[in-house]
């Protein structure tokens, strides 16, 4: 994909801050905003790969992945390069990984408005440092996500929630490898995809009712639990939790959590390095507890 | 969630050795310095030799802290090792840089069955991991074919991956946190065992750093399910683009196998004459496939398996019977390197990957590279990746064999990138590809990946002159860096 006018747009100098679908908090208000290239450039299904402009919306990815029998493991929202930019899983993340294991190779505008490529195209790849980890998750103040090489995954014949009151964790130490555990404090629903004739076996094991979907999931805050704290939360009620994952969506904004010092400075390094004058996206401080992002699903 | 553990110690009063501060930091039977022991720490188990001034074996986070501090206040490089088979050189002291082996923290300090996790210390071995958490249904994905004798800390410093890597993702997907000594002498974590710790996934940027961003004292590892029930098989092929062509449909056809692994005919040969698995001699490729997990899925996943290695050309499916016939078909795969042994003393071992469409066209290119080298090579390979693993069989006695194998090598590795691949699958970069950065990535590609590591280490002293080409380099291939021999 050609980055060179996404690159000119960006320059070399002065505040920049870029935007996609504005659904995970949208550009630095007051700077100049660009735009990154929209569009799949193609499909190789028998690779598993897939490469796009970073503001694809995931929605029209996700669309012309199932024609191919796959799909990517994004958050079904705003655009792919936004997913990626923010890091956050939608609640597919206990079978299907964390966000930053998806991207596979970047090509970013760096802060001097150069092209800077970062990883390599196939799904395994040692490629010197893993920049692309680093990007994910970095808010655009690292470089600004161009064009990217993801990792998508078959889709399987059958997928279906399921939900049953009480507690999960019998459900989470018995079921083999679910899509997704989730728990309100008085009942579970579970994704299980698959076979037909496993998925039916696995729901019969523990007792699983079919249903529609999953809950509605509180939007007040994004707790990041370690997984054996979720217990935890037993007799409260107000917020929806990933069993396996930790990640808890709840009405109350999320206990106020702090970087250790070192790492405070390795932040700085990294953004000086990456970007001395401090140009990408002004003010936006990936250390910093996220609350202006909403929920994504 | 990260947190400091401590910070360094303050600097010695008075003017020490950096040896007097080695033994004041560990203990004095804990540095080595004799030559016989310092010989066994010149190089890993690549081909790169270099030389290391002492040996320290710290047994906890203080003491490598300690040793890093020491390093730093003398000016001096220093390299972390675990067990010393990686196949890069990430792991062989240059310019007599202080070797820190991590052998001696060993221990599994935690296991969370229920939340499916542990921490480890780094010289934890990878296999010994698995063992230990089998009774809980429970396994360590990442297994490198190494994995009975390399550490979780050789692992995550190279981002290991191994057969199962196929379904299971690389190490990092494995990884949740790292307790590092900083090049700077911090006690840190990356990561955490929450699924979204505040700031940078450092410990995404950590994990394949080659010791060059800290060192890991201790390692939050996931740990897996093991599968409900699992089918190995056996195709074999009369050419090898037929084999190549069945890896491609499966993947095509939505199917992961939990591995998938070829083998060309003269590894056939070999690996059968030394084990008697009863693999057919006279097969062009085989192919050892392998599906885990719920039984309807699994069986309908065998059926296509086998209608699709039928229609791409497969003479004979062997579906292994029961676990004692899995285990062999396995046992050929994973003895490959030991036959090849009867054929020739040594070999050099390539680790690139090219897309999995390009299979047929590259090995083809490896055989033509081997032969107009006057070289024998054989294939044995996680071909579900497209993760090629060319062995090139020689005798290093033969007088000029070392400059033809070093050619042969780098042909491979460009007709690799060449083919829309990249440098290494698994090994890592280290010394070996290390010149062969430029290939894949331009300055300024080079120069992002320089930041990294300026920012993660200032002082410059944590494993130097590996992964990263020199300045001066760029654009060109010069195998041998300075400070080590071949």
């Amino acid at each position: 994909m050609d980055l060179t006018d996404f690159a000119s747009a960006v320059g070399p100098t002065g505040p920049v801050t870029i935007a996609g679908s504005s659904t995970r908090g949208g550009a630095v208000p007051d700077v100049r905003v660009v735009h990154a290239p929209s569009g799949i450039e193609w499909i190789q299904a028998d690779e598993m790969i897939v490469s796009c402009g970073a503001a694809t919306p995931v929605a029209e990815l996700d669309d012309a992945l199932r024609e191919v029998g796959q799909t990517v493991a994004l958050p079904l929202s705003g655009t792919v390069g936004g997913a990626l930019a923010v890091g956050r899983s939608g609640v597919r993340r206990l079978g299907d990984g964390p966000v930053r294991d998806v991207l596979l190779q970047a090509h970013y505008i760096s802060a001097a408005g150069a092209m800077v490529k970062a990883g390599g195209p196939t799904v395994k790849n040692v490629s010197g440092f893993d920049l692309c980890r680093l990007l994910v998750g970095s808010r655009g103040t690292l470089g600004f996500l161009g064009a990217v090489i993801l990792r998508t995954r078959p889709l399987t014949a059958v997928s279906q929630w399921f939900r049953r009151d009480g507690e999960p964790w019998d459900v989470f130490a018995r079921l083999y490898r679910p899509v997704s555990v989730l728990w309100d404090g008085a009942a579970t629903w579970v994704l299980l995809e698959g076979h037909a004739d496993d998925v039916h076996e696995q729901a019969a094991l523990v007792g699983l009712a079919p249903t529609d979907g999953p809950p509605a999931l509180p939007g007040g805050g994004r707790w990041s639990l370690a997984p054996s704290a979720l217990r935890s939360l037993t007799g409260s009620a107000g917020f929806v939790a990933e069993i396996g994952v930790g990640v808890v969506h709840h009405t109350r904004p999320a206990p106020h959590r702090e970087i250790a010092a070192p790492l405070v400075a390795l932040h700085a390094r990294l953004k000086h390095e990456l970007d001395p004058s401090g140009r990408l996206n002004p003010g936006v401080d990936p250390a910093a507890e996220p609350a202006a992002v909403a929920a994504a699903r | 969630m990260t947190a400091v553990v401590t910070t360094p110690a303050a600097a010695p009063s008075s003017a020490t050795t950096l040896l007097d501060e080695l033994r004041a930091a560990v203990g004095a039977d804990r540095v080595r310095i004799g030559a016989a022991e310092l010989s066994l720490y010149r190089r890993d188990a690549s081909n790169f030799d270099g030389n290391a001034s002492v040996v320290v074996f710290p047994a906890d986070a203080a003491q490598v802290q300690a040793v890093v501090t020491a390093c730093v206040r003398h000016r001096t490089n220093y390299v972390a090792r675990g067990s010393g088979t990686g196949l890069a050189g990430g792991a062989t002291p240059l310019d007599g840089a202080v070797v820190i082996s991590l052998a001696k923290m060993n221990r599994i300090l935690s296991v969370d069955a229920d939340a499916r996790q542990a921490w480890v210390e780094p010289g934890v071995l990878n296999l010994d991991l698995s063992k230990a958490v089998a009774h809980l249904g429970l396994h360590f994905a990442p297994d490198p074919s190494s994995q009975q004798s390399c550490t979780v800390g050789g692992n995550v410093a190279n981002n290991s991956g191994g057969p199962h890597c196929l379904a299971d993702g690389v190490t990092s997907a494995h990884i949740l946190a790292c307790e590092v000594v900083t090049p700077e002498g911090d006690i840190v974590v990356f990561g955490g065992e929450d699924p979204e710790p505040l700031g940078l996934d450092l410990r995404g940027a950590f994990v394949g750093s080659e010791g060059m961003f800290g060192i890991a004292t201790r390692i939050c590892v996931r740990l897996t399910q093991n599968p409900p029930a699992v089918r190995t098989m056996l195709l074999d092929y009369s050419s090898v683009e037929d084999g190549a062509a069945t890896v491609s449909a499966i993947i095509a056809d939505g199917m992961v196998p939990a591995a998938l692994e070829m083998m060309d005919a003269l590894c056939t040969r070999a690996v059968e004459e030394y084990i008697h698995a009863g693999l057919p001699m006279d097969a062009a490729a085989i192919l050892l496939v392998e599906v885990a997990g719920l039984p309807h899925g699994l069986e309908h996943e065998v059926e296509r398996i086998i209608a699709i290695g039928r229609a791409h050309g497969a003479r004979n499916v062997r579906v292994a019977q029961d676990e004692a016939e899995r285990a062999l078909l396995w046992k050929g795969r994973k003895t490959a390197f030991g036959a090849i042994a009867r054929i020739k003393p040594n070999y050099y071992l390539h680790d690139t990957v090219v897309p999995r469409r390009k299979l047929p066209e590259v090995l083809e290119q490896v055989y033509e590279i081997a032969a107009r080298h006057e070289l024998l090579v054989m294939n044995v390979f996680h071909a579900g990746d497209g993760n090629l693993h060319p062995l090139l069989v020689f005798d290093k006695r033969e007088p000029g064999v070392m400059a033809r194998v070093h050619a042969a090598g780098e042909e491979i590795v460009r007709v690799s990138v060449a083919a829309g691949g990249v440098l290494s699958g698994e090994h890592g970069i280290g010394l070996e590809k290390r010149d062969y950065m430029p290939l894949m990535f331009a300055p300024a590609d080079l120069a992002a990946q320089a930041s990294m590591r300026a920012a993660f280490d200032p002082t410059g002293l944590a494993n130097p002159t590996k992964v990263l080409p020199s300045p001066a380099g760029c654009g060109d291939v010069h195998h041998v860096p300075e400070g080590a021999w071949i």
